[in-house]
């Protein structure tokens, strides 16, 4: 249970002078706020750009004290470290565990000869849901990839459990292997169905062949990306334990109610037996929205032993049991009339998936709303390889099929000799024309020309390989990024305190964005309340039932639930009053009573009647307000297309002679609806930006060729950016005020940072040095001239 | 990793006697690589003896140059004036290497012996000739990037990963050992060895001597330096190739030179012969181009490193146009 009250607050202040004295300004400033407000007339309109404040656990977590699932200990508990296979594809015809059972401290080894049986086996299939993947979970003898979890060694210390594994000796039968991309081109397969299960897998829009005649430019390229591990500075961990037939699990995930629905499932138990709490999460990127096999191994190893069991994932287990990117292939089309504009645009992608489970990169989506064009095909089709199974990871998808179009669309600009700006200008979509509807809002315009203006834009030079900086060539770059505005099922309760304070529950998890911080921000403000008034009780499955935190979909979710929930008790607050002879507002009408700064309820047309919430609470009972609100997407979504927008920027130099690139700058101006609190919100773009850095220069998972294993399981090899790779880098928000897309106003920002910055980079490189690189990550050996 | 026993040694004799006949015991320095290593079970010591408070990390300056001793941390011999003053070179190279939490552990001693980081040598499930003898070589016919193109032998295509071996290949470094038969001196050159068929050795030193001290002498004839490292980050990984220069120019000619190039074979390659050949040329680009060519003349490519002859050539020649 996570619980951010006045109190700890008040705490970690002591803690931290410098907040401590900001808080106590802020009480002042609330203090004359309240003194001068009746002199103003205003409404209190939601802010389009919302307080920078700092986190509500930011002081907890840099002084250690946060606890997360891989810290929380229970008496008793019993290690277990997992043996992996080192076969991509076979049986296995023996386990030897005989030498791991006779280091001191070593209790069982769990493998498929002892592991309990699960009576809801049979939903271990592959299912409509990218969430829910088949699990490995000792049921039977084989082996589908390389790194697969085949059994785990328990002990009562971490560093015996460690030796045991290291001892356990398995043989096995092997089959030949299927190789991924972009080797296993084989066996090509349509998929089922794409990850959001309303987005089609293959579209047609008019007629491609007509397009591509009637057009004057026309370009066909290639665009290859590898296969990426998401890598969370958390590895993935959990303790679990049973009481009765009741499991309680301490677990890193990104979605705690998908978690609890998940393991009932499997286990065929009841939901309500079980409990999951995520106190503090270290990332995840979509590895942890999935509950993958070890989240079900660790409760059936305390069943097997009946103790507490704390399974934590070494850093090469990270690559291949919690997900990965798919690697992908893509061809792009693009034709070009007179006058600059799409005629048509063809998108064909391969992507890959397990042999056991099918998760389909949706690489193509994009390109059907991005521009305008008439004629246009999309495909998607994947190979199927002796790997884990894909899973989502930070803008799954969007952020290879980005790469390739924005690429593409940099391409035919060059072509047509025109500046990349205005090319993408000249193919401005005002309506999605996938879908064919109205946007709820887009300021993608505002994005191109405040980015372009602060970037310094117009100081490119039309020629590629004109920028020089000693022994480097410069270049500059840029893209158009989207997200879509996903919107999942959460629940949220209010409760307006007759002191005047206000408590939310709601079993979000906070992936380590400020979920805590801005779900106390959006209640808050609905009541005119500080941040600090509000009390967020979260991260655990007892409180309702909360959405995921994937797909940028959190805060429109369960943001849209609190903001319901508290204007639900407002309401009755509005009502109360309206009905309370003592009120001031007695008879008043509803809509004509307002909430202001400080708690404060008044008449609009007479802001000086009016009274606070919480004398109008004492005198009725002096019993708290609360409302429970079950928050979903309505009939919005098949009116409109939400999307968000924004433009990045790039600056890069390249030492041809030594194939070293380096990112100076980078700029992103992005337009996502409400923004709740510009602190963290420019930390997940910035965050995003540079996870972008990371696929365009660095990201590749490694495969050997022979057996699929990974060889780069590890962060010395498995390259990300390190400090000194990031030099300038900032991004910004346009205000865009959207009262259609949801209550809470607001569109995804976790992952509309990386989708055009990977493009923008490699289209800088192109400027740079008048080379295209088609194949991420662009490295050394790529670039050397 | 399998459970092991520890002792700590306060005199460099108490370490050699400690560590024993025994084969499995082995000295632990800074520990940012054995540590590492044991994680991944490919080394399995039974027992570690603690080196790291004798008393060798000390700096001086001797007739002959400078005398470092091999427990000096890798970021405290960074930021000597001494080596700062006489060897910047060494500094440099150091400063290249890992990150500062590591240079702050890591010894010179550790860093002389650090093993390759070829990705089959770490994976125990993985054929490895270094690590299992005569169990095979995955990294040939498999994802080779990262190795040698010069010197290595059908066992084994791993490269020495370390930057400062590099500076002290060409700085005539002198390698000073103890041990159970009294102490040597083992000049840089000779001190790493090439695979052959016994590539589970990666220098001469025996398994129970003891690194002392590393001897830099001054050069007779002054000049600039400079180490220059390619890498896939700007920071913190390893060199794809490096390359440390020396050179002494008069009135445009080469009067003396050294070059020593990281990352593309077992151990820093230099090539004395083509040093001499420079001397009295032109300092143009056309002696070091041809000069670069002349160290990789024989360069055998794997699968996935060909690139790193071009770019060990281009490294070379911008390397000595940087100091010339
Ligand atoms: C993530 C990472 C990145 C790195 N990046 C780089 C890089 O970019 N460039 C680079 O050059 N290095 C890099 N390193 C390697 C680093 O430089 C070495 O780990 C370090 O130098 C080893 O020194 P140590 O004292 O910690 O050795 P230890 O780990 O203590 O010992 C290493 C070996 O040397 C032996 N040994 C140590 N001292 C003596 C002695 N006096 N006599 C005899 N035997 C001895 C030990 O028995 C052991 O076998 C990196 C390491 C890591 C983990
Ligand atoms: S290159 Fe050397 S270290 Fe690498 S696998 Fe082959 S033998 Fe082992």
């Amino acid at each position: 249970m996570w619980v951010a009250s006045r109190e700890l607050a008040t705490r970690w202040c002591v803690a931290n002078s410098r907040q401590a004295l900001s808080l106590v300004l802020d009480k002042i400033s609330t203090l004359v706020w309240c003194l001068i407000q009746p002199m103003t007339f205003k409404n209190m309109a939601k802010k389009l750009l919302g307080d920078p404040i700092n986190r509500v656990d930011g002081a907890l977590k840099a002084t250690g004290r946060a606890r997360y699932s891989a810290d929380i200990k229970r008496p008793g508990m019993l290690h277990g470290v997992l043996v992996m296979s080192t076969i991509a594809n076979g049986k296995i015809t023996a386990i030897d565990t005989a030498d791991a059972l006779k280091v001191p401290g070593v209790v069982n080894v769990m493998s498929h000869q002892n592991a309990p049986k699960l009576a809801g086996m049979d939903k271990n299939k592959p299912s409509e849901i990218a969430t829910d993947r088949v699990l490995h979970v000792f049921q039977d003898d084989l082996v589908h990839y390389n790194n697969q979890p085949i059994a785990m060694v328990l002990a009562e210390t971490l560093e015996q459990a460690t030796e045991g594994a290291s001892l356990v000796r398995v043989t096995y039968q092997t089959q030949p292997v299927k190789l991924p991309l972009p080797a296993g081109k084989a066996d090509m397969s349509t998929p089922k169905q794409m990850p959001r299960v309303d987005d089609q897998v293959d579209t047609k829009r008019g007629d491609l062949a007509a397009g591509l005649a009637a057009a004057i430019n026309r370009m066909e390229e290639t665009y290859t990306t590898p296969t990426m591990n998401h890598n969370a500075l958390e590895p993935h961990a959990l303790l679990a334990y049973w009481e009765g037939d009741k499991l309680t699990m301490y677990n890193a995930t990104q979605g705690i109610s998908g978690c609890q629905k998940r393991v009932a499932e499997i286990f065929g138990m009841p939901k309500e037996n079980v409990r999951v709490i995520t106190q503090f999460l270290g990332g995840g990127f979509g590895s942890k929205g999935t509950t993958f096999s070890h989240v079900m191994l660790a409760p059936m190893a305390a069943k097997l032993t009946g103790k507490p069991v704390r399974l934590v994932l070494k850093r090469e287990q990270m690559f291949g049991m919690v997900g990965n990117r798919s690697a992908t292939v893509q061809r792009l089309n693009l034709a070009t009339g007179k006058d600059g504009k799409l005629l048509a645009t063809a998108h064909h992608s391969i992507t890959q998936t397990s042999d056991f489970d099918e998760f389909a990169e949706p690489a193509g989506t994009i390109t059907r709303m991005l521009y305008a064009c008439p004629n246009l095909d999309t495909t998607h089709k994947f190979i199927r390889a002796n790997i884990g199974t894909p899973a989502p990871m930070r803008a799954p998808g969007e952020a290879p099929g980005v790469f390739a179009l924005e690429s593409a669309i940099d391409e035919m600009a060059a072509q047509l000799r025109m500046d990349p700006l205005a090319f993408r200008l000249a193919n401005y979509a005002e309506t999605d024309p996938n879908k064919d509807k109205p946007f709820s809002s887009k300021s993608l315009r505002e994005c191109y020309r405040q980015g372009a203006e602060r970037f310094g834009w117009s100081k490119r030079p039309a020629q590629p390989r004109s920028l020089k900086n000693g022994n480097y060539l410069r270049g500059m770059g840029m893209a158009t990024t989207v997200y879509p505005m996903n919107r999942g099922e959460s629940t949220a309760l209010v409760r307006l305190k007759p002191d005047g304070t206000v408590q939310v529950e709601t079993a979000t998890q906070d992936l380590g964005t400020g979920t805590f911080t801005i779900m106390t921000q959006i209640a808050a403000e609905v009541f005119g309340l500080s941040p600090d008034q509000v009390t967020l009780s979260a991260g655990d499955s007892i409180y309702p039932t909360s959405s995921v935190s994937g797909g940028s979909r959190n805060t429109a979710s369960t943001g849209s639930a609190v903001t319901q929930a508290a204007q639900e008790v407002l309401k009755k607050a509005r009502q109360m009053a309206l009905k309370d002879p003592k009120s001031p507002l007695f008879n008043v009408a509803e809509a004509e009573i307002v909430v202001q700064k400080g708690g404060q309820l008044q008449q609009k047309s007479n802001p000086k009647v009016g009274e606070a919430l919480t004398s109008l609470l004492k005198r009725n009972g002096n019993k708290p307000l609360e409302a429970t609100v079950q928050s979903k997407q309505g009939d919005e979504k098949g009116k409109y297309s939400m999307n968000a927008f924004g433009a990045v920027f790039a600056e890069v130099e390249v030492d041809e002679l030594l194939g070293e690139v380096r990112v100076t700058r980078l700029l992103g101006s992005f337009a996502a609806g409400r923004i709740v609190n510009l602190k963290t919100a420019r930390s997940q773009v910035l965050g995003g930006m540079v996870w972008a850095v990371s696929m365009a220069l660095h990201e590749k998972t490694v495969f050997d060729p022979r057996n699929n294993r990974v060889m780069n399981a590890n962060l010395a090899e498995y390259h990300v950016p390190v400090n000194a790779d990031i030099q300038e880098i900032d991004g910004f928000f346009i205000e865009e005020a959207d009262d259609i897309v949801n209550p809470a106003g607001v569109k995804g920002i976790g992952e509309i940072g990386v989708v055009g910055t990977v493009s923008a980079i490699a289209n800088a490189i192109y400027h740079a040095t008048g080379r295209r690189f088609r194949d991420l990550p662009i490295t050394v050996d790529k670039v050397l001239a | 990793m399998k459970l092991f026993s520890y002792a700590q040694a306060t005199k460099p004799a108490d370490a050699v006697q400690l560590l024993g006949a025994q084969t499995q015991s082995k000295f632990i320095a800074g520990g940012t690589n054995l540590v590492d290593l044991m994680k991944y079970d490919v080394e399995s010591p039974d027992r570690l003896v603690d080196i790291s408070q004798l008393a060798l990390t000390q700096i001086d300056a001797t007739d002959k140059g400078l005398r470092i001793g091999a427990l000096a941390r890798n970021s405290d011999v960074a930021a000597n004036a001494l080596v700062m003053k006489q060897f910047p070179l060494l500094s440099e190279a150091l400063l290249a290497g890992a990150s500062p939490q590591l240079r702050n552990m890591a010894t010179m001693g550790g860093n002389l012996l650090q093993r390759t980081r070829c990705h089959y040598f770490y994976d125990v499930s993985q054929p490895c000739n270094k690590r299992a003898a005569g169990s095979g070589c995955g990294a040939i016919g498999g994802y080779n990037r990262i190795h040698a193109i010069l010197g290595s032998s059908p066992s084994c295509i791993a490269t020495n990963p370390s930057d400062m071996n590099v500076a002290l290949a060409a700085l005539d470094a002198v390698v000073q050992v103890t041990g159970p038969n009294g102490s040597r001196s083992i000049p840089i050159l000779d001190f790493h060895r090439l695979p052959g068929n016994t590539p589970q050795r990666d220098t001469v030193l025996e398994a129970n001597e003891l690194i002392t001290a590393v001897d830099l002498p001054t050069t007779a004839i002054g000049g600039k330096s400079h180490y220059l490292k390619v890498r896939d980050r700007a920071s913190y990984a390893f060199a794809l190739v490096s390359v440390a220069a020396r050179l002494a120019v008069e009135n445009g000619v080469v009067r003396d030179v050294r070059i020593a190039l990281g990352g593309v074979a077992h151990k820093p390659w230099r090539l004395p012969d083509v040093e001499k050949n420079m001397v009295g040329k032109p300092a143009t680009e056309t002696t070091f181009r041809s000069a670069a060519k002349a160290l990789l003349a024989g360069a055998q490519p794997h699968e996935h490193n060909a690139f790193k002859i071009q770019l060990a050539e281009n490294a070379i020649v911008r390397a000595l146009q940087t100091v010339s």
